[in-house]
């Protein structure tokens, strides 16, 4: 049984991989990345590991993806700012 | 022509030595001499009920000196190259009502949980690291909700100082009063399991929680540049 959901996990961790490549808009992007790291941690807390779980999802999943969405609204901001 | 010989001669060398790694490579079935040990005699030896913790600050104590050294050199590095380029930012917008209220709401108790993580790193998962991170992902949130809110940089670098000053210090005590450089078992192991028990390993760990945290709060402020 627990090694279904190793699978349905591993499956949804590719599909948002795959999807955080491809994607067009940048923020749906950033956003796919922050999903892996919460499901690469229920992963860890699964496979009895909730010190590194914690980590992921600390750091993967929130520090990580608030940064990158930090540096992309900036981004954006200077573009929109030297545009008009 | 002689080059391409030469890289195939080099290259069918190369994958013997990992044919052969893969070949004399069994499976194991049991727990090596190491980890065994670790296992059996940890929690009478170091008192941590966490064995990880153990492992992370009494057995391998200078891995994560190592750890906290790298972590300040990426926080001064950030520092420095973020230093200039200020004030050519442009104003950002302010944040949602929601978000200003949930950040109010929720500060406190992130900071909480993140100190309680990094206090209880001997008994639950969790500890220095994590709980630094915690804290630091609480002051992002205030950063989010509040672009214009200032942080005193004078404080924040006097606790990343005297935190990493009191953590090399407990180290050497260690090795004056115990058996070496950051052994923790230079205060009494006390009651296993209960909150101040498993010798210095609290202390170390409230060090490394503050001195994580208040470093990522600095990379934060750094970036955020304003």
């Amino acid at each position: 049984m627990i090694m279904v959901s190793f699978y349905i996990l591993g499956i949804i961790i590719l599909l948002a991989a795959i999807l955080a490549i491809y994607a067009r808009n940048i923020v749906t992007a950033i956003i796919s990345t922050g999903v892996i790291s919460l499901l690469v941690s229920i992963l860890f807390l699964l496979l009895a590991a909730p010190d590194v779980a914690m980590t992921e999802a600390a750091i993967g999943s929130g520090l990580t993806t608030m940064v990158f969405l930090y540096a992309y609204n900036r981004i954006r901001r200077i573009r929109e700012r030297n545009d008009g | 022509m002689a080059k391409y010989f030469v890289i195939i001669i080099l290259l069918i060398l190369l994958f013997l030595i990992f044919w052969n790694l893969q070949k004399n490579t069994a499976p194991r079935n049991r727990l090596d001499l190491l980890s065994s040990r670790y296992i059996d005699q940890g929690p009478r030896e170091v008192g941590s009920a966490n064995l990880v913790t153990a492992v992370v600050v009494a057995y391998r104590g200078f891995d994560t000196l190592g750890e906290v050294i790298v972590l300040f050199l990426a926080a001064t590095g950030v520092g420095f190259l973020m230093q200039k380029r200020q004030k050519a930012y442009p104003k950002s917008n302010p944040a949602s009502e929601i978000l200003r209220t949930g950040s109010d709401v929720l500060l406190p108790v992130i900071i909480l949980t993140g100190t309680y993580i990094f206090l209880h790193g001997h008994l639950t998962p969790g500890g220095g690291f994590q709980g630094g991170v915690v804290i630091a992902s609480g002051f992002l949130l205030q950063f989010l909700a509040r672009p214009e809110s200032r942080i005193k940089v004078r404080k924040l670098h006097f606790i990343e100082s005297i935190s990493g000053f009191f953590y090399v210090l407990s180290g050497l005590a260690g090795l004056i009063l115990a058996g070496g450089f950051l052994d923790s078992r230079f205060l009494p192991l006390g009651k296993w399991g209960e909150l101040i028990s498993a010798g210095a390993i609290p202390l170390i760990y409230s060090f490394i929680g503050l001195k994580v945290g208040s470093e990522l709060v600095g990379i934060l402020n750094n970036l955020k540049g304003d």
